[in-house]
């Protein structure tokens, strides 16, 4: 598998500079001849089709929503950070950069953070120019907060509601080029295999989530903006149809996977509250900026939160971690919040909670202004448990929330496998080991805006324009691979469903998988994932036939691969014997409980080779280099 | 709770459809209305039926996938909620809850619940834009914008797309939904070059897609999971009459 990173020569504030200059541009009459596929209408999907077809190139878009602008980007509350600067505390490239590396655990590739950071401004400026109603001051100015793990306010908002927002921009410049005719939106169409032929992305194979109907489609290259997989948790703060179907047929297909043990889990979810649980809802981190997050210092205390007196409650963000205090890294205050509940001091349905209280900012500024900041969070909260955080402290607990891991790409975000590029969360991205709060709407924007529609280019200018199509015996081949899985999947007739699988491998990566993990319980998720597959190959039951609208279909295809996918996340986090960001091992901490690295044996991403479906699968690594920011163990102390 | 539930079955375009009747019991008041509908589904299929097809994704009150008509509402009894973020607590022991999809000629049936909201897709793409490529922005705060007018602007741009406007309206209209977009970028100097075009098409692509004409109802506000106001409407009608008296055609 080759692993070249491609990362240009000189030094780190000019390579992306030269590279823009040394890479090969198509001839603009030619770019009408290549035909680029997007699988996803999300931030980076809709921001590359777009972009793309701006520049003359001719696009199809695909998503399983039906339209565009319910990708799951539209959830995403919080904010997106850009260097600006503009409230004059210190910012810089530099400082962005430098962050992402250390908030990354130093497991992130250096050229590409310094290439995000660098056109992190420019992100912020096309978003203004398409009208997105970012946050403003009185003056006119936009407004900016500071956003968990980072001591600079370089966070642009829209209220509580910036995914939303950004992707309307997206959705926006995306519908312009669909009046246009320059982009085919395919909605309700779902990738189900990428076509590899020659050795090169030449297409994928859908189907039509209303029909059923099975459909190639042949293009120059393809793109995967398939958004990530923390759904193999069951319970997550995603959408439900989030997946890792795409990522992983193609991986199946030859793309390297890298560092699929990398998950994020948020501090600040709505804890589970019933076995009917659907989903977890997140609270936006924006709400430690005034919230202060606390348990009671006694194991087992039955009183009420407004009867514990300060004196028996315990701030401990702001005890471990004086300097960051309620802002420390994601990671960080979820690890902090499941040692308070595993000593016995977690409060509400199974002790799995902790109290995020605004008693205080609600003294300091009033509850006007509290309401002003994130009223539609508080009712959201009250909406969902009855409770008013007004009067009574929110409880939260962690959940998962986002994946670093995902496809391994170049410098150019192309895969291991030659046209097939992977952009936004399904990349294995910027974020190294654990990602800061509002970079991942950042970097999906900064991959479809302003990198890939340059270095797409670049692998166009070795490519013949003109005539591609589906007659090509691989199409054929993937065509009856699809058929033939579906057909095994609708005739089990077994006795439980789709979801009772799901549910079951949720609990067991949550267990052994999730926020804390040890070689002794990823080594029983490696048994029991194998059993709980062949348990589903065998026992599960899909009502309806493939030909029409099957709603458990869609379902069981996408619980079929996070079952296998879910092994190999196993196998990573086994592996890398290491602590690092999201990824805890118990077994590497300090004495007070805080992550060990280990660099000299894993300073590297891991990449996964797919060797059949009988084989163990192969792990090669590309070696990470710290030539700008030094090596140090992270301390938010 | 013990439930009563009348939901709308069809099996695709074609199928004239029904109303069937199912019990539930031991519903949690804590649970969502869809994850009721998903223990409704999961028993369903242990008894070798057929699930109901509903449409969602984010659970979150915030992408518009969600749909449903309950008892006669768009989105249900709680105000500015969607299907998704409404909870069993609305509801009361022994209920009959009716359950429809969001009905207009504009949004066919494609399964039990789910509608073919496409057209909504297709008014936004004759104008619903700035007409802006990548690149070559001005830096954002050289163009200052009132906090006021932002704001108002973002009012309107909360749209989430749902459609309960339409569904809500005697005459399936979907004014609502057109001037949330007009309104907001006719509040932001961005959308000032294209705004005379911009109401004439987007007006013309709605009423070619078959959505009935506006009568001053006001449902469309009352169900608008986003409470966004009729106010929108009326700045929509004037600004259209304004463009279409210069000469201006779609
Ligand atoms: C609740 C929540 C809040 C968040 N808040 C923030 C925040 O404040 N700041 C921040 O920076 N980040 C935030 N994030 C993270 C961020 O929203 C996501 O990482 C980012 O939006 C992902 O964008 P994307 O374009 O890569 O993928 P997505 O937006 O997930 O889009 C994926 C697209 O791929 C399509 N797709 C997927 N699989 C298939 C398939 N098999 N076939 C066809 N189409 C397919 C989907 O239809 C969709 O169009 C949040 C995430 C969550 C869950
Ligand atoms: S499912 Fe997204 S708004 Fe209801």
């Amino acid at each position: 598998m080759n692993l070249d990173p491609n990362i240009p020569d000189g030094p780190i504030q000019d390579k992306w500079d030269l590279h823009r200059f040394q890479m090969k541009l198509v001839n603009p009459a030619n770019k009408r001849k290549f035909r680029v596929i997007i699988v996803g209408s999300g931030l980076a999907g809709g921001s590359a089709a777009a972009t793309l077809a701006e520049l003359g190139y001719d696009v199809d878009c695909f998503c399983y929503q039906d339209s565009a602008r319910r990708a799951h980007s539209i959830a995403a509350q919080g904010g997106i950070n850009a260097a600006k600067n503009y409230q004059n505390d210190g910012d810089s490239v530099w400082r962005l950069f430098y962050d992402t590396v250390k908030g990354g655990d130093f497991r992130s590739r250096e050229a590409n953070v310094y290439r995000l950071s660098q056109v992190s401004a420019n992100i912020i400026d096309q978003c203004v120019a398409q009208g997105v109603p970012f946050a403003r001051e009185y003056g006119g100015q936009l407004a900016n907060r500071s956003f968990g793990g980072a001591q600079v306010s370089r966070t642009f908002y829209a209220r509580g509601q910036t995914g939303q927002q950004l992707l309307l921009g997206c959705y926006a410049a995306l519908n312009r080029q669909i009046g246009l005719g320059k982009v085919r939106m395919h909605t309700r169409k779902e990738m189900l295999d990428v076509v590899v032929a020659d050795g090169n992305a030449r297409g994928i194979v859908t189907r039509d989530l209303v029909t059923g109907k099975i459909e190639s489609h042949a293009a120059h290259a393809v793109v995967l903006a398939t958004g990530g997989y923390a759904n193999v948790f069951f319970l997550s703060t995603n959408a439900m149809g989030c997946n890792v179907t795409a990522t992983w047929r193609a991986h199946k297909r030859g793309a390297g996977f890298a560092n699929p043990c990398y998950t994020q889990i948020h501090p600040t979810c709505i804890p589970v509250h019933g076995d009917f649980q659907s989903k977890l809802t997140l609270m936006s981190e924006s709400l430690r900026n005034d919230g202060r997050v606390w348990v009671p210092s006694k194991p087992g205390e039955t009183r009420g939160p407004a009867e514990i007196p300060d004196a028996e409650r315990d701030y401990y963000l702001e005890r471990k971690y004086p300097s960051f205090g309620n802002l420390a890294p994601r990671d960080i205050a979820s690890r902090s919040a499941k040692e308070a509940c595993d000593d016995g001091k977690g409060v509400g349905h199974g002790g799995r909670g902790v109290y995020l209280d605004f008693r205080d900012a609600i003294a300091r500024v009033g509850e006007d202004a509290v309401r002003e900041r994130y009223g539609n969070l508080f009712d959201m909260y009250e909406r969902i448990t009855d409770e008013n955080p007004y009067k009574v402290p929110m409880r939260i607990y962690p959940a998962p929330h986002y994946t670093m891991g995902g496809l391994w790409v170049d410098y150019n975000l192309q895969s291991t496998v030659p046209g097939l590029h992977v952009i936004g969360e399904a990349n294995f991205s910027d974020h190294g080991a654990n990602r800061l709060g509002a970079s991942a709407l950042m970097q999906g924007l900064a991959d479809g805006y302003f990198v890939l529609p340059y270095t797409i280019g670049h692998y166009f200018a070795t490519q013949k324009p003109g005539d591609i199509d589906t007659d090509h015996p691989d199409f054929k081949r993937v065509e009856a691979d699809v058929h033939a899985r579906l057909n095994k999947l609708i005739s089990i007739g077994g006795a439980r469903t789709v979801d009772h699988f799901h549910r079951e491998l949720g609990r067991l990566m949550w267990d052994k998988c999730g926020m804390a993990r040890n070689a002794a319980g990823l080594e029983e998720a490696l048994v029991r994932i194998p059993e709980l597959r062949e348990e589903f190959w065998s026992d599960v039951r899909i009502p309806g036939g493939d030909t029409e609208f099957n709603m458990e279909l869609e379902k069981a295809g996408r619980v079929a691969d996070f079952l296998e996918f879910g092994e190999t996340m196993c196998r990573d986090a086994l592996t890398r014997d290491e602590s690092c960001g999201g990824h805890f091992r118990e077994e590497h901490q300090t004495p007070d409980g805080e992550a060990v690295r280990d660099d000299a044996n894993f300073a590297h991403a891991a990449v996964w080779e797919h060797n059949g479906p009988d084989a163990e699968p192969t792990r090669h690594v590309e070696p990470l280099s710290y030539e700008n920011v030094e090596l140090a163990i992270r301390s938010y102390k | 709770m013990k439930l009563n539930l009348r939901i709308w079955r069809q099996k695709n375009a074609e199928d004239g459809g029904r109303m069937d009747n199912y019990e539930l019991e031991d519903i949690s008041a804590d649970a969502s209305f869809l994850e009721m509908l998903d223990v409704l589904n999961e028993s369903l299929i242990e008894r070798s039926e057929e699930p109901v097809a509903f449409d969602h994704d984010c659970r979150e009150g915030i992408c518009g996938t969600c749909s449903l008509v309950i008892n006669g509402v768009p989105h249900g009894p709680r105000r500015a909620t969607t299907t998704c973020q409404l909870h069993m607590r609305e509801f009361k022991d022994g209920d009959t809850i009716t359950i429809e999809p969001f009905r207009a000629a504009a949004f066919p049936v494609l399964r039990d619940l789910c509608v073919d909201r496409g057209a909504f897709d297709r008014i936004l793409q004759q104008g619903g834009f700035v007409s802006v490529n990548t690149g070559g922005a001005q830096d954002a705060n050289a163009l200052p914008i009132a906090k006021v007018e932002a704001d108002t602007a973002f009012d309107a741009a909360a749209c989430i797309g749902c459609g309960a406007c339409v569904a809500a309206c005697p005459n399936a209209a979907a004014m609502l939904f057109v001037a949330a977009k007009v309104g907001h970028l006719a509040h932001l100097p961005q959308g000032e070059p294209e705004r005379e075009q911009r109401v004439v098409s987007m007006v013309h692509a709605m009423d070619e897609e078959g959505f009935g004409s506006c009568r001053n109802y006001y449902e469309c506000e009352a169900a608008c999971p986003k409470e966004i106001s009729v106010d929108f409407i009326a700045e929509m009608n004037r600004g259209y009459r304004q463009s279409v008296s210069k000469g201006v055609s779609a």
